[in-house]
């Protein structure tokens, strides 16, 4: 009788590992349904939307401006953002506003992609999926994607500007600057 | 038709043993350990002291960084953050809010931000490190290594250390360290 509870037991164990590991599995390296809070997103992520966000574009580095992704915050490690991307390695970023009358350019350096620029690898995942409550429906559907003739009318970085690919210099890498773009964007 | 049933048999053994196996595997090396071999010169004489004759091999625990809890002087590898695909393997030179020192970067001195590490190779002037790219963020850290494992007369634990003459300029347990006129 023992030795059945044992076998049970040990089983139990088994199959909880097994089907832990593949949780796992599939939530570090497919994706996983995530809910976004805060109103930097408006109006294309409202508060507490629930979204899907693949990570299999990460994995192969296919990240595109425009896209919206998750990543982890530089400054808090523990914490995830959820912004869209404005710019990618090599591309220009006018960090200055619409009115000022000098522009201020800066380069995004390399393997970052401009959110004040974050490195590539901090990126989680590509938002991917929204899933949206109605009259208790659940509805999908995708996001509007890549909207690249739209890159100069983003919600979340009003300041910010891209021109593609004018130079493969990268010129800023000082945590200082960065912080400083952090703060324009957030202004 | 016993022969298919073997076969039949076999299949499904394997399958199930493969859904077990795989996802095992990487649950692990995901979050509690695995091991790489380093290449390149940035970390001698701590790493690698013999060349590219006889690469070090060392244990990463991901375990210990899950809360990204990391001191001076500990060895960690890190995302590049010139390249995601890369990953380097530097010493911790200053955590958030040391004044370091810099070799060679454009700011003489500089206080490393919050949530991010200043690393450098212990090999100065062969490493490509913060003092190239700047400090890196915590989120970056991917492991700690924490044995050598291969060759095995290296076989050993990595303690933490910090040679004096790189240590922060301020912050270092509160008490200031100058004198480093130049």
């Amino acid at each position: 009788m023992f030795r059945g509870f044992f076998v049970k037991t040990i089983s139990f164990v088994g199959y909880t590992v097994q089907y832990g590991c593949i949780a796992h599995c599939a939530f570090e390296h497919i994706g996983k349904f995530v809910s976004c809070s805060g109103p930097s997103m408006e109006p294309t992520i409202t508060n507490h939307n629930v979204f899907f966000s693949e990570r299999v574009s990460r994995h192969l580095c296919r990240i595109q401006k425009g896209d919206i992704v998750i990543a982890k915050s530089p400054f808090d490690p523990k914490m995830n953002i959820c912004k869209r991307v404005i710019g990618l390695e090599g591309d220009k970023v006018c960090t200055s506003g619409p009115s000022d009358v000098f522009k201020t350019h800066t380069y995004v350096p390399r393997g970052h992609v401009c959110y004040g620029p974050i490195p590539y690898a901090l990126i989680r995942g590509r938002v991917f999926l929204k899933v949206m409550r109605i009259q208790s429906h659940f509805l999908t559907y995708t996001l509007p994607q890549r909207p690249n003739h739209k890159l100069f009318e983003f919600e979340l970085l009003p300041f910010y500007v891209v021109f593609f690919n004018e130079s493969q210099t990268s010129s800023i890498n000082d945590p200082f600057l960065i912080l400083l773009l952090f703060e324009i964007a957030n202004k | 038709m016993a022969q298919t049933g073997f076969g039949r048999r076999y299949f499904k053994a394997f399958v199930s043993g493969f859904f077990v196996a795989v996802p095992v595997t990487v649950t692990v090396l995901d979050r509690l350990a695995y091991v790489a071999r380093v290449e390149g010169a940035s970390m001698q004489p701590s790493l690698n002291p013999d060349g590219e004759s006889s690469p070090d091999v060392v244990l990463l625990n991901r375990w210990s960084v899950r809360n990204y809890q990391v001191q001076r002087g500990d060895i960690v590898s890190v995302l590049s953050p010139k390249d995601p695909q890369q990953k380097i393997i530097k010493r911790v030179i200053g955590i958030e809010g040391d004044f370091i020192k810099t070799l060679g970067y454009k700011n003489r001195y500089v206080r490393v931000p919050d949530g991010h590490l200043w690393i450098e190779g212990d090999h100065h002037g062969h490493s490509f490190d913060s003092n190239t790219f700047g400090a890196v963020s915590l989120g970056l850290v991917h492991g700690r290594a924490s044995h050598i494992i291969w060759p095995p007369s290296r076989w050993q634990r990595i303690k933490p250390s910090v040679s004096p003459e790189r240590r922060p300029l301020l912050n270092w347990d509160g008490a200031t360290e100058d004198g480093y006129d130049d």
